[in-house]
């Protein structure tokens, strides 16, 4: 479970996150949506511990960030952050292998090849694994950072935006393995989308953040609405239901 | 690769150990007394001292890029260097009779406060810019250039500044290279923590949502950066270019995951730096060659060719 209460965080004197309680039950996949700049990377790098929490209390599995060291944390939050610019010439199997830090803290062992083989195989990384990143496409190379994550074997997992630039299909297949962490090896994974429709399509539960408060949660039919687009993003879209979920017309 | 290269070395090693300005042949080295003199005196340490710095400039030359998370620059021209030569400058002035453990200090002191000075300087520059580095740590190593020479003409030392600051390896002799080794155990140290350096290259954030101890890797890494610098610039002098060329040349090659380019950067570095000096002892012999000079001129034109190719790859 991912608890935060009475969360407040300002940069540079002027406010990002007002006042967020917010609880994230474990298992599942929760996509966080919202507008450009409405908070979500500031929330998720707070979570992650990447910046220092100024007001508020957030717990991950009963740890509170903060006062856990980055080493426990390690070994029970991944986080792949939304610019994943790398500059070093790193094999993907190089970066699949670093995930597994936390676990070996230096010293790898069998175990840690055979998560970072099993990574590989499920991200259907196994015939890249010696080209660089700089030689893969942008799918591929996000695929490669979410197995990372996935190698690093935590029990949450934090994605920013994996999509980004993503085309259809590579957009789907990675929604889909996503889907199968939390599905099959029961992680909970929190994400966000940009596009509303693929929160719909794959997340259990969503978190709307606007203007650095949460305006809405649940499940998806239920939150998904015209007014919603219209108060929050701002737009006036036609929502339709298509096999239970809602999906904004665009 | 490595088996290649290290028979390279083996090559340069006895090449370096025969030529020389007393005509010697390389049985009568290892024969006679007077063979086995030179060569223990002279001709071993200056090879010994050539391939420990090569080990040395190029191994910090690619830390610091990991650590700066960019390719163009090194520690020799980005400010260690010269503040190293700052600090010899200084204790020769302020204390004339120091012993060379007293200089020594004062240099690898000087060059990590003009390391950590650097990173304090690049930390903030956008990594989307991968120019703005170099061109600071450029301006940078250039201003504490200016201290330097500002001091020494001061001090009326401007005879001897030309001197430390090429470096040469004609005055190596037995008992007067030793302090590389001090540099060869910094650079070792640096193998040891590859792995956790490898990381940093991720970025900070990714690498302490890891669990790396960022602070503590970083601080050991200028640390071990700035006393091989300060090592090489109180033996040798200045040598500029290694640590750049050698290193983007292993990553093209082999890619940045440090465990596995350390050591064919240390051979690397090694064989450019040894065959720089062959050659310089060579080319208008019987007079030589600095190898600062020699690998100045290999140097800017390998980077040259590898620049070009990059583009055309890319
Ligand atoms: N380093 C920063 N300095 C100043 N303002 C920032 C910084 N990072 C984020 N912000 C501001 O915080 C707000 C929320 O940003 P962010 O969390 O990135 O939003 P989102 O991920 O929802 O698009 C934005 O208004 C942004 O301008
Ligand atoms: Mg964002």
């Amino acid at each position: 479970m991912i608890r935060i209460e009475g969360l407040s965080h300002a940069i540079g004197g002027s406010p990002i996150l007002h006042d967020i309680d917010l609880t994230l039950p474990e298992g599942g996949v929760t996509a966080l949506i919202g507008p450009n700049g409405a908070g979500k990377s500031t929330l998720l790098s707070l979570i992650a511990r990447l910046q220092k929490i100024q007001a508020g209390r957030i717990t991950v599995g009963g740890q509170e960030v903060g006062r856990t060291s980055d080493r426990d944390l390690a070994r029970t939050l991944a986080v792949m952050a939304q610019s994943t610019h790398v500059s070093a010439r790193l094999s993907v199997a190089d970066l699949v292998s670093f995930g597994r830090y936390p676990w070996h803290r230096g010293r790898p062992g069998a175990i840690d090849r055979d998560h970072v083989e099993q990574a590989l195989t499920r991200f259907d990384l196994l015939a890249l694994r010696h080209r660089f990143l700089d030689e893969i496409s942008g799918g591929q190379r996000q695929r490669a950072f979410v197995a990372m994550a996935y190698a690093q074997d935590t029990p949450y997992l934090l994605l920013d935006e994996p999509l980004n630039n993503l085309d259809i299909a590579a957009a789907r297949d990675l929604m889909g393995l996503v889907r199968d962490m939390a599905d099959r090896d029961g992680r909970t994974v929190v994400i966000v989308l940009h596009d509303i429709n693929y929160a719909t399509g794959f997340a259990d539960r969503l978190v709307v953040l606007k203007d650095g408060r949460i305006a809405a949660q649940g499940q998806p039919a239920q939150i998904v609405t015209e007014a919603l687009l219209r108060d929050v993003f701002g737009t006036s879209a036609t929502v339709e239901t298509l096999q239970g979920r809602p999906y904004v017309v665009v | 690769m490595r088996l290649a290269g290290a028979a390279l070395l083996s090559g340069l090693w006895l090449l370096s150990l025969a030529i020389g300005a007393a005509d010697q042949s390389l049985a009568d080295l290892f024969l006679t007394p007077e063979g086995r003199a030179l060569m223990l005196e002279s001709r071993l340490p200056r090879t010994v001292a050539a391939v420990l710095a090569g080990v040395g400039l190029a191994m910090s030359g690619q830390v610091m890029q990991v650590l700066a998370r960019n390719r163009f620059i090194e520690p020799m021209t980005a400010g260690a260097g010269q503040s190293a030569a700052l600090g010899v400058l200084l204790c020769t002035l302020v204390l004339p009779g120091a012993a060379i453990g007293v200089k020594m200090a004062a240099a690898a002191l000087c060059a990590l406060a003009g390391s950590l000075g650097l990173m304090a300087l690049i930390r903030p520059l956008p990594p989307t810019q991968p120019l703005l580095v170099p061109l600071v740590a450029l301006v940078y190593g250039g201003v504490i250039g200016a201290v330097v020479t500002f001091v020494a003409y001061q001090g009326n030392m401007m005879q001897f500044l030309g001197t430390w600051l090429t470096g040469e390896l004609s005055g190596v002799l037995r008992g007067r290279y030793e302090l590389l080794w001090i540099g060869a155990v910094a650079s070792g140290a640096t193998y040891l923590i590859a792995d956790r350096l490898s990381l940093l290259s991720l970025g900070e954030d990714a690498a302490r949502a890891l669990g790396l101890n960022v602070g503590l890797v970083t601080a050991a890494a200028v640390a071990a950066i700035s006393v091989v610098t300060a090592m090489i610039v109180v033996t040798l002098g200045a040598i500029p270019f290694v640590g750049l060329v050698v290193p983007n040349l292993v990553a093209r090659l082999a890619g940045d995951n440090l465990r596995r380019a350390l050591p064919l950067t240390a051979l690397a570095g090694a064989i450019l730096v040894l065959a720089a000096d062959i050659l310089g002892r060579v080319i208008r012999a019987p007079y030589e060659v600095p190898v600062a000079t020699t690998i100045a001129v290999i140097g800017a034109t390998a980077f040259v060719v590898m620049l070009n190719r990059g583009r055309t790859r890319a």
